[in-house]
């Protein structure tokens, strides 16, 4: 026998798959926990920030413009789509078995209900989630926070604040330019296609609009405001692990406010519409 | 003073600190030597309680760091001054603006007259020209940013300054350079400082004391000749090393 044989071999050290799958969940939920810890302990900050108005207001200023003018063009180009596609999709469903008046009231509900804040809201997940989590997990790895910090300055109010107070301020300016665009476009659409008389759109629309409904759509779009600054600016500024983990924060930022936006879109509805 | 007593830090089962006591007389610089990678820029940061000890303690003016209360930690971090290993400057602002944020009195951050004349002030003392002040961070060179964040570090005149790796990835001749800045600053400002790095010819020349961070633990202090002197292998070991790269490099 080769004299480097072991003559007693060692039991193997993987643990059974039973084991490994346990621990697996366990660390799971540690890992899940710990996150919503440093969530609360964040939104906490947040609010504790909140009397240090001059040092994020001014720089909020700049955000807005950054949110608002910045997304525009993409803002209103979608709705402006949406709104013509609702009116030309509803007018092949319901022309021949209900008064064409009524596509004035699915173009609006449509847009102002749902689509124009969700769609605002999606867009700006993608286009302001992944920028601000790309900038604050870029700030972690360069130590640009921890040299905020360093300065004896708080980055919750330098960073954070801004963004969120942007989301605050200009998602709902940019939801209700959207609701206007896409039922401008819906009617351009229903009247080009359909044939709809302006004075039998507008019926529709007055007909079954209810105020509540643009309240409904204006709280969608603070909601979404705040989901699409928040979640960003807690995963870039958790950021770590250079390249990668910048990366993969700006995923995980558009990826958590997309499907956040989706989930309080249904619990809104089933909260604030009457049934 | 700045006082580290019995410091420990791990990061998940990674143990970076392992027991480490450590002493900065006031006045004094201190050169903190180690290879890369020994936690040498972990110890800086408990010094402004960006990281916090697992266990021990760590004193800068009697006070306890990690015992700090929010406000308490911010003043004292107003004291102190911390130039970063690659400047960390903040890219969406110019010079002007990064070196205004280090102006940590808030009454004095927002007179412009003020901040004017102190950017111009800490930019000559970092040997930089005012026009540099117009400058965003991404048209500066490795050297130039390393300065600029001196700069910022500076102008809140702190009692300490903190430096990490103030000469990793600069050549020979920006490296002297370098250090002659910081020796120029400890003439100037007579602040308490500790410097961070892997050159032992660098530290040699501008600390009063140098230690050496070898697997998480203080191996050795002493005053440059001592270390010269010294016994211990494994201060033999990092000094060689170094004087050997020095050797090629002529």
């Amino acid at each position: 026998m080769d004299s480097s044989t072991p003559l007693i071999t060692s039991p193997s050290l993987t643990p059974p798959l039973f084991v490994r799958f346990l621990r697996n969940v366990g660390r799971g939920a540690v890992d899940s926990l710990t996150q919503v810890g440093r969530f609360g302990m964040l939104l906490v900050e947040l609010v504790r920030a909140l009397p240090e108005w001059r040092q994020w207001l001014p720089r909020a200023m700049e955000q807005c413009q950054a949110i608002g003018y910045g997304s525009l063009f993409i803002v209103l180009l979608t709705s402006g789509f949406a709104g013509a596609v609702t009116s030309l999709q509803a007018g092949y469903q319901f022309t021949g078995s209900v008064p064409l008046y009524v596509m004035g009231a699915v173009v609006a509900e449509s847009i102002v209900l749902e689509l124009g804040p969700v769609l605002t809201g999606l867009i700006l997940a993608g286009r302001v989630g992944a920028r601000y989590a790309a900038e604050l997990g870029t700030m972690r790895v360069t130590e640009q926070i921890d040299a905020l910090e360093a300065l004896g300055r708080n980055p919750i109010s330098h960073l954070l604040l801004p963004r969120i107070a942007a989301g605050v301020f200009m998602v709902p300016a940019l939801v209700m330019l959207a609701n206007l665009t896409g039922l401008l476009t819906g009617w351009l659409a229903a009247k080009s296609s359909l044939g709809i008389t302006d004075a039998d759109f507008i019926y529709g629309t007055r007909y079954f609009f209810r105020t509540f409904d643009l309240w409904y759509s204006l709280i969608k779009a603070e909601v979404f405001g705040v989901v699409v600054t928040l979640i960003p600016c807690y995963v870039g500024f958790s950021a770590d692990q250079g390249a990668e983990g910048v990366g993969r924060a700006t995923t995980t930022a558009v990826v958590v406010a997309s499907v956040s936006i989706l989930i309080l879109d249904t619990v809104l509805a089933k909260i604030l519409l009457p049934t | 003073m700045i006082e580290l007593r019995d410091v420990h830090k791990a990061f998940g089962r990674q143990v970076v600190l392992d027991g480490v006591d450590f002493v900065v007389e006031t006045g004094q610089t201190v050169a903190l030597l180690g290879p890369s990678g020994t936690g040498k820029s972990v110890l800086l940061k408990h010094i402004v309680g960006l990281l916090m000890p697992d266990s021990g303690d760590v004193l800068v003016d009697g006070m306890s760091v990690p015992r700090l209360r929010r406000k308490e930690l911010t003043a004292l971090r107003r004291k102190v001054g911390y130039a970063f290993q690659m400047g960390a400057l903040f890219d969406s602002m110019n010079v002007y603006e990064n070196i205004r944020l280090g102006i940590v009195d808030e009454a004095l951050y927002r007179d412009k007259a003020f901040c004017d004349a102190r950017v111009a002030e800490v930019l000559k003392q970092v040997n930089l020209s005012p026009d540099v002040a117009r400058q965003m961070p991404g048209s500066l060179s490795g050297g130039m940013k390393k300065r600029v964040g001196i700069a910022r570090a500076i102008a809140g005149k702190p009692s300490y300054l903190l430096y990490d790796e103030p000469t990793s990835g600069l050549d020979p001749v920006n490296a002297d350079a370098m250090d002659a800045l910081i020796e120029q600053l400890q003439h100037e400002l007579h602040v308490t400082s500790v410097v961070v790095s892997h050159d032992v010819r660098g530290s040699f020349k501008v600390a009063d004391r140098i230690a050496l961070l070898h697997h998480g633990k203080i191996r050795k202090v002493g005053t440059a000749e001592e270390f010269v002197n010294a016994k211990d292998e494994v201060v033999r070991e990092f000094l060689e090393r170094d004087f050997q790269l020095l050797e090629a490099e002529h």
